[in-house]
């Protein structure tokens, strides 16, 4: 079992939990993730390690809320404990030489944060594009904030609710355009990742994605997790997450996150239901 | 009476005792045991019929050798303690290997009696005994040696080395990457072929030998060989990582939603038990038309597995015929008592999308059989133009894998071009004088009891080795 040692809410549906696993916190890197089962009955459920602290002996995980085990996750609170927790799995992000921009669209600026967070920590100049439909759906504004200063930090909102209207390409651009920038991550919905990277492509600017399709085992056993990577199938749980993203099939990748979209509906349903249930 | 003058003479005339299955109609509506095993009298009817030979042919099929007419004399004589610890002196699983062995290529393939009818039933009289194991007589156990012992993955190779080494009076720990123990035997074969309990049986035996596991801890990433040995101060590694990544038939629509590796559909259902969804969280998709690549034992457990979450039609589509498929044949035989469709002769071309985006269909090459190749296999070739499209909502491949990926992340040993550990047949030494290694990231894809086996044997080796 896998004690949380600390609960921090940071809005309505994004939490951050510490967990204690001093092994884990000794052999992390950042873009590497772990696995959760929260109980016996769970998914197995990956999140990108947030931070750790091999001395303290612990790992955090940032999350949002979106269906059945997101919403069992945040009822957890400090004390409680996690079933099963795996990791580190996947290969670190390579942190190479020069300026980068680090793209975050909605859950995935979970993921960027910790990436943005150790390049600023190796002493890269580091720009984030944040990028969200709403001004609500925009995570962790406050953490990024505390690690860059104010003109490195870009957002944009669909709707124009906060920071720029329109998508994460048009502060993308500017900065390749103004030669700021050498290399760029990106993680988020597909439209985003496959849009950011034409941008770059134009560019001829070096751009990863970390790519999060469905997994399983994480351990390069199930197959689950296959993404097409130049023409051929690799693993991303094994081989990724991180991939060079001008090579990517964007429309294989979410087809194959979109397969249990009824059955995740029907999760969620009956979890809200039971849990209604058991207030009355 | 078999015995004459103190004589044994076999009963030449009782026919082989037929096994103990579930009716094939109501079993391959859930997840239920098929095989119910042999009782008491049907065991010692069917030892009755072993000849008890003087130069025992099914000892030589059998991969560890077991005495196999010593234990069925036992049986005979209703001295089942006698019997099992027979089996034990070369085999730690009998309950697990009676029941998965591919006998018919093993012991019973070259037990005299089938060469006129039907060979001695060995693997259920071995399944009769491994499930009674408070018939055995309590192991003998070394006195400690202050010695430890890393074993990585508890599939049968890690299993069956952790409890000879913790007998042998090691202080053993076996690392697991997933939150339970047995490897292939619960996440690939399903519980209607191997019941869970029989795999908790034997891991529950080495925890009260004194084995530690450690869950969720993927060797490699968590620490390697040399952090083992160095700062954690294990005095050797067994490395049982087992068979990894899934391999693909490099087909165009292979990555189409729907469409499986046998790996992900069972491990959906018997580990993490999506056939009890939404109770469990896991969900797997129950198609109506379900059909499976592969002739192999992962092949049809996954196809009976489809026909269980309620398949119409479920069809196993092998490129050679029944004859060569290399499944158990009690398996291919149970498959099609349930319904499984075969479709011999075929190989796949294309998976076709439907609008939803899933796969809809399978566009597959009809084969015949042509000359026979290297293995004296005839060869199937392509008959020019019978293309064929079968209709399918969910398709599986089943066609082997490729060495685990980890093997090279634990690092400290030699491995082959294909990734598989280099290690030595007899001993399991790798080229690290402090590493072990076998099972399948020996040897490729094999049997659970060359697993077994392996384990047995560098467990052996590591005793003796440590103890210069
Ligand atoms: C390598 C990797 C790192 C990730 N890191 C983070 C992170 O740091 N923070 C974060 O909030 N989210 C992260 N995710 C996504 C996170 O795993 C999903 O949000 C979570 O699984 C949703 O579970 P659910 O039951 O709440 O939602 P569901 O309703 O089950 O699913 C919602 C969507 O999440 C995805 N998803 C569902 N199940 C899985 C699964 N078993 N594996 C992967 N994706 C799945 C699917 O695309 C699905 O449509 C990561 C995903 C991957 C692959
Ligand atoms: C569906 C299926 C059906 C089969 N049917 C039969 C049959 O009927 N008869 C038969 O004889 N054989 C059968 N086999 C083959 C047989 O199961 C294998 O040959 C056997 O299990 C191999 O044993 P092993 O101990 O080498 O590896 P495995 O059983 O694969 O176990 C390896 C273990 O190591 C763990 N592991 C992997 N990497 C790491 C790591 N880095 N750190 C920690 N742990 C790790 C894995 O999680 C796993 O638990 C079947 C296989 C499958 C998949
Ligand atoms: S271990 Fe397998 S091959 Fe050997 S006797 Fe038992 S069933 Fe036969
Ligand atoms: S070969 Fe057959 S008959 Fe002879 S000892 Fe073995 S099991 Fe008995
Ligand atoms: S999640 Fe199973 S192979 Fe990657």
């Amino acid at each position: 079992m896998f004690k949380i040692l600390q609960k921090t809410q940071f809005s309505e549906k994004v939490f951050k939990f510490r967990i204690e696993a001093p092994e884990m916190a000794k052999h992390a890197h950042a873009g590497q993730f772990l696995m959760v089962r929260a109980n016996e009955r769970g998914e197995r459920v990956p999140f990108t390690f947030a931070d750790w602290n091999a001395e303290e002996g612990w790992v955090e995980f940032i999350f949002m809320v979106i269906g059945k085990t997101t919403t069992m996750l945040s009822t957890y609170e400090e004390g409680d404990s996690l079933q099963d927790v795996v990791g580190p799995l996947g290969v670190p992000t390579e942190m190479g030489e020069g300026t980068w921009v680090v793209i975050g669209g909605g859950v995935g600026l979970a993921i960027a944060f910790p990436v943005a967070r150790q390049l600023v920590a190796t002493g890269h100049e580091v720009h984030v594009i944040m990028g969200a439909r709403t001004k609500d759906l925009l995570l962790l504004e406050d953490q990024f904030r505390s690690i860059l200063p104010d003109d490195h930090l870009h957002i944009t909102t669909d709707d124009g609710s906060y920071g720029e209207q329109g998508v994460v390409t048009a502060p993308l651009e500017r900065l390749l355009e103004g030669g700021d920038a050498d290399r760029v991550f990106c993680v988020g919905p597909v439209p985003m990742m496959k849009f950011s990277t034409l941008t770059a492509q134009k560019f001829g600017t070096p751009i990863i994605a970390s790519l999060n399709p469905i997994m399983v085992d994480g351990t390069g056993m199930c197959g689950c997790c296959r993404v097409e990577i130049d023409g051929q199938t690799k693993f991303a749980c094994v081989d990724g997450p991180d991939f060079d993203a001008t090579k990517v099939d964007w429309n294989d990748l979410r087809a194959r996150q979109a397969a249990y979209r009824t059955e995740e509906g029907q999760s969620l349903k009956a979890y809200e239901e039971a849990n209604c249930a058991c207030q009355r | 009476m078999p015995e004459v003058n103190g004589r044994w003479i076999a009963d030449m005339k009782l026919p082989r005792t037929p096994d103990n299955e579930e009716p094939a109609a109501e079993r391959a509506c859930d997840f239920r045991p098929v095989d119910k095993g042999f009782t008491e009298e049907m065991a010692i009817a069917e030892a009755s019929r072993c000849m008890r030979c003087k130069r025992p042919l099914c000892v030589d099929g059998c991969p560890v050798n077991i005495d196999i007419p010593l234990f069925i004399t036992h049986i005979y004589n209703r001295e089942f303690g006698h019997a099992l610890d027979t089996i034990r002196e070369s085999s730690m699983l009998p309950a697990i290997c009676g029941r998965v062995c591919p006998q018919e290529n093993q012991c019973e393939g070259k037990c005299i009696r089938g060469r006129k009818g039907e060979p001695v039933a060995i693997g259920q009289l071995e399944r009769f005994l491994g499930d009674r194991p408070e018939l055995a007589s309590t192991p003998h156990m070394l006195p400690k040696s202050g010695k430890r012992v890393a074993v990585i993955g508890s599939g049968p190779s890690g299993i069956a080395c952790a409890g000879e080494l913790a007998r042998n009076g090691f202080d053993v720990t076996i690392f697991e990457a997933f939150m339970t123990g047995g490897g292939v035997l619960v996440y690939g074969i399903p519980e209607f072929r191997l019941p869970k309990a029989v795999v908790k049986r034997e891991i529950d035996g080495l925890k009260e030998l004194g084995v530690k596991f450690e869950y969720n801890s993927v060797m490699g990433r968590l620490a390697d060989a040399e952090e083992l040995l160095g700062e954690k101060g294990f005095d050797a590694i067994y490395v049982a990582t087992g068979a990894g990544l899934p391999k693909f038939l490099n087909i165009p629509g292979e990555n189409l939603p729907n469409v499986f590796f046998a790996n992900e559909y069972l491990t959906r259902v018997n580990l993490m038990k999506a056939n009890s969804f939404p109770e469990f969280d896991t969900p797997t998709k129950r198609g109506k038309s379900v059909v499976v690549f592969g002739g192999g034992n992962v092949a049809m457990d996954a196809v009976r597995t489809a026909k269980r979450l309620g398949a119409d039609r479920a069809i196993i589509a092998y490129r050679r015929t029944e004859e060569e498929m290399p499944c158990r044949k009690a398996e291919l035989h149970h498959a099609k008592a349930e319904g499984v469709e075969v479709m011999p002769l075929v190989s796949p071309l294309e998976f076709l999308a439907g609008e939803d985006g899933n796969v809809c269909a399978i566009r597959v090459q009809r084969m015949e059989l042509g000359e026979p190749d290297t293995s004296g296999r005839r060869r199937p070739v392509p008959i020019e133009g019978a293309i064929e499209e079968i209709p399918c909502d969910v398709a599986i491949s089943a066609i082997g894998t490729n060495a685990n990926p980890f093997a090279k992340l634990i690092g400290g040993m030699e491995l082959n071009k294909w990734g598989y550990i280099v290690a030595d047949e007899e001993t399991g030494q790798t080229t690290n004088p402090k590493i072990w290694a076998g099972g399948d990231i020996v040897t490729g894809a094999a049997t659970v009891i060359l697993a077994m086996g392996a384990g047995k044997k560098a467990a052996a080796d590591i005793t003796e080795k440590l103890a210069g």
